[in-house]
């Protein structure tokens, strides 16, 4: 970001990769409506198509991708039109899942925010997210998609957080969003293992999803997905950093134990709200959040941090790392969070 | 390439391509912020898609929010997922996305007829316990308008609420003033493909449809696009902008095609239709020989949903044309960017091709 701001909110959304500008300013030329029949429709159909093979060979998914205007979309998509009833959700799930889940069962996590996949065994829908946006908390969901294929139910598995990033994970239904990964905001797909799984709605998409498509969009969210995720390692080395600052800071680390992803973090600093810490790094052009983008400023404690019942809830903020964080950029964040914590 | 369908999409306007690319930003701006969030980067790029949200309702009526969605598809479904009650009255040459969303809401339809002009009867009889009647403010394929505002006044006095898809008309011609939802989408109207908008009426209950974070005051879920948003205002404005003069533009080139294809006979009304459309047909033309021997002139048989599935229109049939008829149908549309010498081209190689075919 620019010279005196520093933006540590990447789950909240990533800059545009340039690649993926680039591929959308020539998909603003290529402006047909991919659904028409003449020579400039099909042109459009025909990138649009190539878009969409490129995701999925960017993603090694080898089912079918739906496109939508983004995860929220996919998921309301999954868990509404599955032909399996929803049965269970994950208690750490994001509101997107849990406003469809009033009477789905709730699989509990650990006090590290994890599931037990026996938890998971049974029939029916099932929704468990791959990374949790607030805590970066990585699900066994290799473990749970067996438990849960053996008992002839489905795996749906909120990506959103990890896809680009991490390898998608062994699930049946996948929603994923661009503009996490460094793609357009406005674009994100619904992996399918198999079109069977769900009821055609009619319209676009093979059926699946009506509303003239995005074809600029999936240009850039293709582009951003090419360019890989070679640089988690880094991530992971500035994280570490990050975290050994904080704890020899008195800070603490949410879920420290768990396996998580390196881009994600949430920090508790004893004695100091979250609210009063958002305050003190905005006024220091400093980007974190206090849990997800879609709920700060409510002030709510986070559902996340009271399911994994985290003392001291409402003095964690989240601090998440991107492409292109650099150790100075780590190193100015500590200081004014040790200067907070004082 | 002459483009000739721009009721399908129409292209991107330079001046909502700028509007965008401050947006579209990597790391070395703050253009990228997720409108959602709280610190000042985020704050900007609210500010952003609230300055666009006040660009596009200045194209709607006073007394009613803009809803930001992926598309005029979602705002339709959208609206009729929030009448849970009660019956659906569409008029039988609504886009499908209204008939496809009536007929999966489970309620009782009723389909309201047009006439040969393609006009729905403004005093169409609503079935009993009717809940939402919708009737699109100009036909896709025909062009013709629709008596809206009289349509929406009797649907009150039955207790009903008033849908208008606006596509076709936003930014074009002066809104419905008596709808309670307007749907539309920017890619219509020279913006960005990708959103659109669900107006409300202040004071009619809307339903959420995707559910999630809570944005758009908890009635639309999933983040925003600042460039988007912003794509869309600046088509809006520039559209209000610019609504006489592109109307005085379409109808010179309306009635420049009508003059060389004089022989021709219009579908649908010839006084209560948007010039950007002319729907013509000619007994006896074979329609895809004449598309495939104009393959640099992009115009349609109908509407780009429709096509490739090899059905006669269903608007065509409604205002009472057969198959045969139907199927001798040609769509041109024109656009805030379409040339006279375009036009003249086209016609006068579509009048050549259609003669070459002895009709």
């Amino acid at each position: 970001m620019t010279a005196d701001s520093l933006y540590l909110d990447h789950a909240a959304t990533t800059p545009l990769l340039p690649a993926a500008r680039a591929a959308m300013l020539e998909g603003f030329v290529i402006w047909a409506n991919p659904s028409s029949p003449h020579k400039v429709g099909r042109a459009a159909r025909a990138a649009f198509e190539e878009a969409r093979a490129r995701i999925a060979a960017a993603l090694g998914w080898d089912g079918e991708v739906i496109l939508t205007s983004g995860a929220s979309e996919a998921l309301a998509l999954a868990l509404t039109c599955c032909n399996q009833p929803l049965r269970a959700v994950c208690a750490t799930e994001h509101e997107a899942v849990l406003r469809y889940a009033a009477e789905a069962e709730r699989l509990a996590v650990d006090s590290g925010g994890m599931v037990d996949p026996a938890q998971a065994a049974g029939a029916g829908l099932v929704a468990v997210q791959q990374v949790n946006n607030e805590t970066g908390v990585v699900q066994p969901l290799h473990e749970i998609g067996a438990v849960v294929r053996a008992a002839g139910g489905l795996l749906l598995a909120d990506c959103a957080q990890g896809a680009g990033k991490l390898p998608l994970p062994g699930a049946d239904l996948i929603a994923i969003s661009a503009h996490k990964f460094g793609g357009p905001v406005g674009i994100g797909a619904l992996l399918v293992r198999d079109f069977g799984m769900l009821r055609p709605g009619g319209g676009q998409e093979r059926g699946y999803r009506g509303g003239t498509e995005n074809l600029p969009g999936a240009l850039g969210m293709a582009a951003a997905l090419e360019q890989g995720a070679g640089w988690l390692a880094e991530a992971a080395r500035l994280r570490a950093r990050l975290e050994d600052g904080i704890r020899a800071g008195g800070g603490t680390v949410v879920a420290g134990d768990s396996a998580r992803i390196a881009t994600i973090g949430a920090y508790g600093m004893p004695g100091v709200s979250a609210a009063a810490q958002l305050i003190r790094f905005d006024a220091q052009n400093i980007a974190v959040s206090a849990g997800s983008a879609c709920s700060s400023g409510s002030l709510r404690t986070s559902h996340v941090l009271e399911t994994m019942g985290v003392a001291g809830a409402n003095e964690v903020i989240r601090v998440s790392i991107g492409r292109e964080t650099t150790e100075p950029e780590i190193d100015h964040f500590l200081e004014a969070w040790r200067a907070i914590a004082v | 390439m002459i483009y000739l369908d721009n009721q399908a999409t129409t292209p991107l306007a330079p001046e909502a391509r700028a509007a965008m690319l401050p947006w579209l930003a990597g790391p070395e701006s703050a253009g990228f912020a997720n409108p959602h969030s709280t610190h000042p980067p985020g704050r900007a790029a609210a500010a952003a898609v609230e300055v666009a949200r006040e660009q596009v309702a200045a194209l709607l009526p006073p007394g009613g929010r803009v809803i930001f969605t992926s598309g005029a598809t979602e705002a339709i479904n959208q609206a009729v997922l929030s009448v849970r009650s009660g019956g659906i009255a569409y008029s039988a040459i609504e886009h499908s996305a209204v008939i496809e969303a009536a007929l999966a809401s489970g309620l009782a339809t009723q389909e309201l007829p047009v006439d040969l002009a393609g006009l729905v009867d403004p005093q169409a009889q609503f079935a009993p316990g009717t809940a939402l009647v919708a009737v699109m403010q100009v036909n896709n394929e025909i062009g013709t308008l629709q008596p809206v505002d009289r349509l929406a006044a009797r649907a009150h006095e039955a207790g009903a609420l008033m849908l208008c898809d606006a596509v076709q008309g936003v930014g074009k011609l002066a809104a419905p003033q008596q709808a309670d939802f307007i749907a539309i989408t920017a890619h219509k109207l020279y913006g960005p493909k990708g959103i659109g908008a669900l107006w409300v009426r202040d004071g009619v209950e809307v339903s959420p449809m995707i559910h999630g974070g809570g944005q758009e005051a908890g009635l639309r879920s999933g983040t925003l696009s600042p460039a988007l948003c912003a794509g869309f205002g600046a088509a809006a404005a520039l559209a209000k902008a610019r609504m006489e003069a592109d109307f005085q533009h379409l109808s010179g080139l309306s009635a420049l095609a009508r003059g060389v294809l004089a022989r021709w006979q219009a579908n649908g009304s010839e006084v209560a239709r948007w010039p950007g459309n002319l729907n013509l047909r000619l007994d006896g033309l074979d329609v895809p020989r004449l598309m495939s021997e104009l393959r640099d002139i992009a115009f349609s048989a109908g509407s780009a949903c429709g096509s490739g599935t090899g059905k006669s229109s269903r608007v065509l049939t409604a205002i009472g044309l057969n198959a045969r008829t139907a199927r001798s149908s040609i769509r041109l549309g024109f656009g805030r960017y379409t040339t006279r010498d375009e036009v003249s081209e086209a016609c006068q190689r579509i009048e050549a091709a259609a003669l070459e075919q002895g009709v």
